[in-house]
């Protein structure tokens, strides 16, 4: 009944969708206000009726009812009541339910919140978003339906992949799909306002709270993948340039160009042209990053069923939003009035440079990705474009973007002065150069570049602090001066000295660990003792342990100083798991500050020998703190919303207004 | 500067980045690409030694050997051909015999194939896409093969 019931409110939700997606436009034709407000309650309702959906796998999925096939083939009555609320999006047909969710509550948010909005562009803005749900309600419908049923149900679900069963599952998937998904809002207003053919600087500060939550929930979800891969594949990488990593990659770089290019056309009225295509190839960056991971085109772990027609399917729905929201681009772009002069040395001369390498980069990301897939279809011969190729292409782009960030917040619109901004950076490039003298000093070994990474790093760092003891005076006027305007700057050029910040302290993390990360892999006896950096471990023992649908093979080391302190024990482990006769590495991590030691079983081999792989690995968790700085700085930005929405209106209006999200 | 000087400005800029950027990727493309071999492949287009490549294949039944010092011994068949390989390291956890591998590294003179990395396999029924197709190609490919790698992870029989 449940399933039914939920394929049923499914179904509905297509067809609501359709509604949404025709009627405001044709309202919005014919100025027609009764088909112009079916938008915003047909939103609401098709969310309604899809978290109904999913509610009901989600019912299916805690029940553990195996008569569903879905639930059957990722699900088992033994694992932990968290593990079988993941497993819904542990699988193709489930994560696509995740998506379409995320996709219909962004719609019913903007259908609730976006009371401030032009009704024409919030309605025709709808209908873009209902087209893409409907489109994704078939795809659902007719190739990965999960509420098929089996006839005899079975007694026994076959379990949830291992390597899935960690509460990374919980995280990754929604986080990723929140940001993926909320860029389709910054497409939706696009193709509303070039389909309106009229754009004017207000849209960047409608669309730039939206762009930005995105944007917040994606930087968390590659950083969140990104830790979950570290600890469990169990070699301790961090970013592999996996096609699918790269998936997620390349919408975070162009909708990091969004964002920028979204405040020289709120602040100045410039660049949007140039804004309404990068809301469009952000959104499409998204959509080809769900084609790769879910039509089973490449083989990763994310490749969970290779399916032709799904395949299919999802390449016409690109080719129909992407190319429809192209040709739409190039027929009615010319339409849109130019403004905003400026400068090279600007604000805005900085926020294009920003944006032209960020867009280069993401760009060869995007050649390294799918060149073999292309090379594949011409001539059949099979390449891999691995490290080496990002390494070389990435890397040379990023050093010049990350050298010139600390300029842009310092320089003034429409025309900077850069040999102001280079002075008042004077103390950020000394802190870099003895950053660069002491890296050298103090580590031995390592690529002779590594320092210069170091110090760009520091340089970024010691840039936005720079950015904030300018807006402030702070040693230039007295203290408690300081800290007021402190207090008074907006939330947004705080947000901006966060966000840059994070970059360098993820900056230093990816330099340290990749330049001074050691590795020891051998085979130890019980009593034996492997040193690693300034530690010692001794391998105590081994032992077995049951978990709820596991056994885990456990061995204990002793970590010590080289001078004999005790620091603690580490436990790694191989989970073997019945149900899939299946084993993964559990490994261990001990932290210590910023640094991390990882120790990896391999399996135990005859009397009593084992293989462990041990790294340190220093500065790593830097790379993920620099996230969460960005994470921080955009939910600072985006808490400076209401003021901004609130500017063009009278201040007498302003109690009135909606509050933020 | 008046307006059209700006723009060339910003136009030069821009695409003396995309310059750069597409004299680094065609450069990068040079070095770093790695082709996928089946062992027969490795024979017929006669492989240099040095050569980087990827190797994939069956692990053929019986032929691993482990030695001293996690050194590991192992043959990739076809079906046709077969390619010692060696590799030093911890396997991943689901290498085992008769099993699709992928071995990345280069040949050396004697015909040996020095892995300096086994691509790892994330579920027991999975088959990596390129030894699937290199399967088919030389005719080795079994139905038995077929049903697991067009499984979904979550296995199950539609």
């Amino acid at each position: 009944m449940i399933p039914e019931l939920g394929q049923y409110a499914l179904m509905l939700a297509l067809g609501l969708a359709l509604i949404q997606g025709t009627m405001p436009i044709l309202g919005t034709r014919s100025n027609d206000p009764v088909l112009i407000s079916i938008a915003a309650p047909a939103a609401i309702a098709q969310f309604a009726f899809v978290a109904m959906a999913f509610t009901a796998l989600a019912v299916c999925y805690v029940t553990s009812d195996f008569s569903v096939l879905n639930v059957y083939e990722n699900s088992n009555s033994q694992m932990p009541l968290i593990y079988r609320l993941t497993s819904i999006w542990g699988n193709h047909e489930g994560s696509m339910m995740l998506w379409v969710s995320i996709l219909a509550f962004f719609g019913a948010l903007v259908a609730v919140f976006g009371t401030n909005l032009p009704v024409v562009l919030k309605a025709n803005a709808l209908a873009v978003q209902a087209w893409i749900a409907a489109a994704f309600h078939l795809f659902i419908l007719t190739t990965s339906n999960p509420f098929v049923r089996i006839p005899d149900a079975p007694f026994e679900g076959r379990d949830l992949n291992p390597i899935l069963q960690d509460p990374g599952l919980a995280f990754h998937p929604p986080m990723l799909y929140l940001g993926y998904v909320g860029f389709s809002i910054a497409f939706s207003f696009a193709i509303a306002a070039l389909l309106e053919g009229r754009i004017d600087a207000a849209w960047a500060r409608w669309v730039r709270p939206w762009a930005l939550g995105a944007w917040m929930c994606l930087t968390l979800g590659i950083a969140g993948g990104s830790y979950w891969a570290y600890y469990e594949l169990g070699w301790g990488g961090f970013w592999f340039w996996d096609p699918v990593e790269n998936a997620s990659l390349m919408p975070w770089l162009a909708g990091t160009a969004l964002l920028h290019s979204a405040v020289v056309m709120e602040k100045r009225g410039a660049l949007k042209v140039w804004t309404i295509l990068l809301a469009i190839l952000t959104f499409s960056l998204s959509l080809i990053g769900t084609f790769l991971v879910r039509s089973g085109v490449l083989t990763s772990v994310h490749a969970f069923a290779t399916d032709p027609t799904r395949g299919t399917f999802i390449l016409g729905i690109l080719v129909v939003f992407i190319g429809g929201a192209l040709a739409l681009y190039a027929w009615r772009a010319p339409l849109l009035k130019q403004g905003g002069l400026f400068a090279p040395i600007s604000r805005e001369g900085a926020l294009v440079f920003n944006n032209l390498f960020l867009t280069t980069a993401c760009a060869t990301v995007f050649v390294g990705t799918l060149y073999p897939l292309a090379l594949q279809a011409l001539t059949g011969d099979e390449i891999s474009v691995g490290p080496p190729y990002f390494n070389a292409t990435f890397g040379p782009l990023f050093i010049p973007l990350m050298a010139v960030m600390p300029f842009g917040p310092l320089m003034g619109w429409k025309r900077g002065d850069l040999v102001g901004a280079a002075q008042r950076l004077i103390a950020a490039a000394v802190l870099a150069a003895l950053a660069v003298v002491a890296a050298s000093a103090l580590e031995r070994g390592g690529p002779v570049l590594a320092p210069f990474g170091v110090g760009i790093a520091v340089f970024v760092m010691a840039g936005a602090v720079t950015d904030i003891a300018e807006r402030t005076l702070i040693l230039r006027v007295p203290f408690r001066v300081a800290l007021r305007r402190a207090l008074g700057l907006p939330r947004s050029a705080w947000g901006t000295a966060y966000a840059h910040f994070g970059i360098g302290v993820m900056l230093l993390g990816i330099v340290a660990v990749t330049a001074w990360g050691s590795e020891r892999i051998a085979e130890i006896k019980i009593g034996d003792s492997l040193d690693i950096a300034h530690y010692r471990l001794t391998f105590d023992g081994i032992f077995n342990r049951a978990g709820p649908n596991y056994r885990d093979v456990v061995g204990r080391f002793t970590v010590r100083r080289m001078n004999g302190e005790l620091i603690g024990t580490m436990e790694p482990s191989r989970r073997t798991f019945p149900s899939r006769n299946m084993a993964t590495t559990e490994a261990a991590l001990m932290t210590r500050g910023v640094s991390q030691l990882y120790l990896s079983l391999g399996d135990p081999t005859k009397d009593g020998i084992v293989p462990v792989r041990l790294y340190f690995k220093p500065q790593v968790l830097m790379i993920w703190l620099g996230a969460a700085f960005m994470f921080f700085g955009g939910g600072l930005s985006l808490s400076d919303r209401r003021l901004r929405v609130g500017a063009p209106r009278p201040a007498k209006a302003k109690a009135a207004l909606q509050p933020a999200e | 500067m008046t307006r059209k000087q700006r723009r060339l400005v910003l136009i030069g800029g821009g695409l003396a980045v995309l310059a750069v950027a597409v004299a680094l990727m065609l450069d990068a493309f040079r070095d770093s690409i790695v082709f996928f071999n089946s062992p027969s492949d490795v024979v017929e287009k006669h492989v240099d030694p040095g050569t980087r490549i990827r190797l994939g294949g069956l692990v053929k039944d019986g032929s691993l050997v482990r030695g001293n010092n996690l050194s590991i011994r192992f043959e990739v068949t076809d079906g046709k051909t077969e390619i010692p390989v060696a590799y030093q390291g911890v396997l991943p956890d689901l290498f085992r015999e008769g099993q699709g591998v992928v071995a990345e590294g280069a040949l050396d003179g004697g015909g040996v194939f020095n892995a300096d990395t086994i691509l790892a396999k994330h579920d027991e029924t999975y088959m990596p896409k390129e030894v699937a197709d290199a399967l088919k190609k030389s005719g080795h490919w079994k139905d038995d093969y077929a049903q697991r790698a067009a499984m979904p992870v979550g296995g199950g029989n539609k």
